[in-house]
């Protein structure tokens, strides 16, 4: 080793001096596009740079994206747990709270600390066997890309929006440049998710690295890979005085300045002690063993699907068109309420229930980026935080692909325009006890006016009457789910008119 | 003549010098104005500024000898803002600052009815108007018994005393029959032959609890057409009749809509029989303040610094038997406007009327929708925003901004202000996807529109639009 370093060409030095700055710009751009991505409200990111979602490893693993696996092997084995340091947007994260830390305490230093490998090994375990089980929901829960994206959706996003809209009613007429947005969280949404953001934060806080060396998965994936990577700081004992400057400096707590040993499973190749050492001992070296190539495990998921309740009928409130006696006004239009569906609903692309489940580590990404509020999170417990379809607020418009654009596990796979049409995720129901055609004997039809798979045929109420009220009859057969009609249906706040979902999606 | 550049800078120079004192005069000699020259002569500099180059030119009605400004003001579209519970009321402080403004500049002829404003309007004008002496207006006030439960002699002796009551007054200057022609003959013997009101009326009059008796006119030209000849037999004398008057409307009434009738018939008619003729929809609903730029371009050539709207005031108000013009004047500026227009009016000359012939000509082939944004149809049962809906369908149409295809070079971009601008003018949940069909609006809709049909329409080409497949 000692040799190697005797041997390196002037310009590595040269270099050494600015491959910290190198990692910090790449992490500031890659930081602020992957915020952008779940942020942005005109679709334009995603559009625009939702590759960085496919290039996270965890939902890589589920989607089985070969290439970009290979990708971050490659990475990996050259250039150590970059991934970590330049790709991770928790990790960047985590490194702006450590930054925080050091410009209000700057006197307060890492040290080195033990491995804890049992710990690491166990989260990993855990983690693989829930998405064995098909409880990916609960696996991401510490599934580091997916948690950032649950807290800026949860508690960023609402800013983001308030700003957008507040642009958007002081635009100058005539001007389309923002458009009003709506956008809400569930509570129990914010309440997991600041809790979450509470421990990563001040475990960054006090420990810099410590989440991604005990907690993270992908950190020790990566860290198990990085013990072979080519390029790595290296120690050179014999300018190495071992006064700890560089120990001090170590977020990822892993440079033993005693020993002069480093564990290459936890240093995230931050750089930041390449400049900590006066001596210049430590540098970002190349090594020239062969390297031992080792693959991490595919999960794949079984799920049980239970989700039984019966058809609750709710007290509705139909409409009544009474007579009008003065002029103007708007009628109160009461909100819809989510029906009791017996089987749920799940995005066009997402396959079937089994899939979304066991490859969606919650990430959000869907959700946010849902034009037509027809997305949310699941409150459910073997779903927990899963995109979820419901259409009190919109349908799933038929030239929308959004969701299954941007999903970087695979949960919902790319859909073409065409195959999104023709893709049955449920059916619609109809009930006669709410619908204002049998209620109140209104003309209506506006369910099959909307149907865009015209499965929706209005037939009259009673056959010997063929010019008398007409009701919707559903060919569930071309019906593909899209809730068009369970939307636009009069009838407040239940639809007389709802779709029951299909565990697994068919081709129409 | 003087030429128009000399008027220009005469009146921008008085402007500078402010508007107080030729508001103060006006005052004083606004009521005398009734013979019209000798006040004309009196102070012809000090009323330029604020309100036009001269006194408001005044009309005198045969039957009583009224003499009303040919500006009257419409209480349909009053200005809004939103109580504490976040619902609009009418804004009545702006009101007041309304009607203090028209008083001052001579406006003595207010025209509201018990269903305006969600039922508001009697009342709002009620206090605006209680602040004068009740001789130096008059107020116009309509029999509003459109729904079926209003139809018994009780019902409608009720809402006409109501309005006596919400106008704090015990006297009607102008009293009409409201939206006659609407629901034809049936409709007519329903609401005022079956249940004795049409006599009560005539005996209020009688009483002179109603200083003139006469009534509004929208669709069946069969009941415009009785009405006049029950004139004409002497069976029943009306004072005034209002019919809806417009460069549009003077030719293309029918050719828009079948159902209507052509001003140019409805003008002459009144005009034959020595009846005055009382003027709405001028500027039908707004539709003439922003005309297409084409026209546009004409009407600023003619005369640069007068509004387009003005031209559809200074034609409305050139026929001689045209008693007063009414115009709902929700802002300030509006009404600034309109007291320029008709202090004093210059009536058209006939090569403007001409040009406003082929003006009207070129407007009518634009595929709008005839709405004047009356609100009759309002409130929808189920929720919608009709006036809201067809005011952006047309406002895109009037500025070229309805793509017809997706070939179209600005397709894109006009596809997104149509799209967004869509759902600024209009919350999603009143956009014309939650029209059932119900056509309870279509007996309502003064114009004869069928409403659910544009409806319909215009929700299949916003779908067009939305999917990408125009």
């Amino acid at each position: 080793m000692r040799q190697q370093l005797s041997r390196k060409p002037y310009y590595y030095h040269i270099l050494a001096n600015y491959i910290k700055i190198i990692r910090v710009i790449l992490a500031l751009v890659v930081f602020s596009a992957i915020t952008l991505l779940f942020l942005d409200v005109t679709g334009t990111a995603a559009a625009s740079w939702g590759f960085l979602a496919r290039w996270q490893l965890i939902p890589a693993i589920l989607s089985l994206n070969v290439a970009v696996l290979a990708g971050l092997l490659l990475l990996t084995l050259i250039f150590g747990r970059v991934y970590c340091s330049v790709l991770c947007p928790l990790g960047i994260m985590q490194d702006i709270v450590a930054r925080i830390r050091h410009t209000v305490m700057p006197r307060k230093r890492y040290s080195y600390s033990r491995a804890m490998t049992w710990l690491r090994i166990a989260m990993l375990a855990l983690f693989v066997i829930l998405i064995i089980l098909g409880m990916t929901s609960i696996a991401g829960l510490i599934e580091p890309y997916s948690e950032f994206g649950r807290i800026v959706t949860a508690l960023f996003k609402p800013l983001y929006v308030d700003a957008n809209n507040l642009m958007a009613a002081h635009e100058a007429a005539d001007s389309y440049r923002f458009t009003h947005v709506d956008y809400a969280v569930p509570a129990f949404m914010i309440v997991i998710v600041a809790m979450t953001l509470a421990v990563v934060a001040v475990m960054a806080w006090t420990g810099g690295r410590t989440y991604c060396n005990t907690v993270c998965p992908a950190g020790t994936i990566l860290g198990y890979l990085s013990q072979f990577s080519w390029l790595r700081p290296v120690i050179d004992h014999s300018k190495c005085v071992s006064c700890g400057a560089c120990a001090r400096k170590c977020k990822a707590s892993c440079i033993d300045s005693k020993k002069g040993e480093i564990d290459y499973t936890r240093c995230v190749a931050c750089m930041d002690c390449l400049d900590s050492c006066s001596k210049k001992a430590i540098s970002y070296s190349p090594r020239t063993r062969g390297i031992t190539k080792k693959r991490s495990n595919e999960p794949d998921g079984a799920r049980r699907d239970f989700l039984t309740a019966g058809l609750l009928l709710a007290g509705t409130m139909a409409l009544k068109a009474q007579e009008k006696s003065v002029d103007g006004g708007l009628a109160p239009i009461a909100d819809k309420l989510k029906p009791q569906r017996r089987v749920r609903i799940t995005p066009p692309g997402s396959i079937s229930h089994r899939n979304l489940a066991s490859r969606c580590t919650a990430c959000q990404l869907c959700i946010t980026n849902c034009p037509n509020g027809v997305l949310r999170p699941s409150s459910d417990l073997t779903t927990f935080m899963q995109p979820e379809v419901s259409y009190e607020k919109g349908y799933c418009r038929p030239e929308c692909t959004t969701c299954s654009d941007v999903c970087p596990a695979g949960a919902i796979l790319p859909l073409r325009k065409e195959e999104r049409t023709a893709t049955q995720v449920g059916h619609a129901v109809w009930d006669s006890t709410l619908c204002i055609a049998s209620t109140e004997g209104v003309h209506c039809g506006n369910c099959a006016r909307h149907c865009p798979a015209g499965a929706i045929t209005m037939v009259a109420a009673d056959a010997s009457d063929p010019d008398g009220v007409k009701i919707p009859a559903v060919d569930t057969e071309r019906c593909i789910g899209c809730g068009a009609c369970e939307n636009l249906c009069p009838v407040r706040p239940f639809s007389a008119i709802h779709v029951e979902g299909h565990e697994v999606h068919r081709k129409v | 003549m003087k030429g128009n550049d000399k008027n220009i800078t005469r009146r921008s120079f008085l402007k500078a010098l402010g508007v107080g004192a030729a508001s103060a005069t006006m005052i004083s000699c606004r009521r005398k104005i009734a013979g019209g020259d000798s006040s004309t002569s009196v102070a012809p500099a000090t009323h330029r500024g604020d309100a036009g180059t001269g006194p408001m030119t005044m009309r005198v009605n045969p039957s009583t000898g009224d003499s009303v400004s040919i500006l009257g003001y419409g209480f349909m579209r009053l200005p809004e803002i939103e109580d504490t519970k976040g619902e609009k009321v009418i804004d009545q402080e702006q009101v007041n600052r309304l009607v203090e403004h028209a008083m001052k500049n001579g406006v003595n002829y207010y025209d509201t009815s018990p269903v305006y404003c969600k039922g508001q309007s009697e009342h709002s004008l009620g206090i605006a108007l209680s602040r004068y002496p009740r001789e130096s207006y008059y107020i116009a006030t309509k029999l509003s018994n459109f729904s079926p439960k209003t139809w018994p002699r009780e019902e409608s002796i009720k809402m006409y005393r109501n309005s006596l009551r919400e106008l704090r007054t015990d006297y009607i200057d102008y009293m009409l029959l409201h939206a006659i022609g609407q629901g034809g003959m049936e409709a007519w013997n329903n609401r005022y032959i079956a249940n004795g009101i049409l006599d009560f009326l005539v005996a209020e009059r009688k009483a002179g609890r109603i200083r003139n008796l006469g009534f509004s006119y929208h669709g069946d030209i069969e009941v415009f057409d009785y009405l006049l000849k029950m004139h004409d037999e002497g069976s029943v004398k009306w004072d005034f009749v209002q019919i809806q008057l417009n460069y549009l409307d003077w030719r293309h009434a029918k050719e828009l809509n079948e159902r209507n009738t052509d001003a140019e018939y409805l003008y002459g008619e009144l005009h034959r029989r020595g009846i005055p003729a009382v003027i709405m929809e001028p500027l039908l609903g707004g539709r003439l303040a922003s005309v297409n730029d084409h026209v546009l371009a004409e009407f600023k050539r003619r005369r640069p610094d007068d509004s387009v709207a003005s031209w559809a005031f200074r034609f409305a108000g050139t026929p001689e038997g045209v008693l007063t013009v009414l115009s709902g004047m929700t802002y300030m500026e509006h009404l600034q406007d309109n007291l320029r227009t008709y202090s004093s009016l210059e009536p058209c000359t006939p090569d403007e009327l001409d040009m406003l012939d082929s003006a009207a000509d070129y407007i009518a082939k634009f595929p709008t929708v005839p709405c004047t944004a009356c609100q009759y149809c309002m409130p929808c049962p189920y929720g919608l925003d009709i006036p809201a809906i067809f005011s952006h369908y047309n406002k895109c149409i009037n500025e070229g901004r309805v793509p017809s295809s997706s070939k179209d070079p600005e397709y894109e971009r006009l596809r997104r202000a149509f799209l967004v601008g869509y759902d600024r003018a209009v919350p999603r949940l009143r956009q014309a996807d939650h029209c059932i069909g119900c056509r309870q609006c279509v007996k309502h809709c003064p114009q004869g529109i069928f409403i659910p049909g544009k409806m319909e329409e215009i929700d299949r080409y916003v779908e067009q639009l939305k999917q990408n497949i125009l």
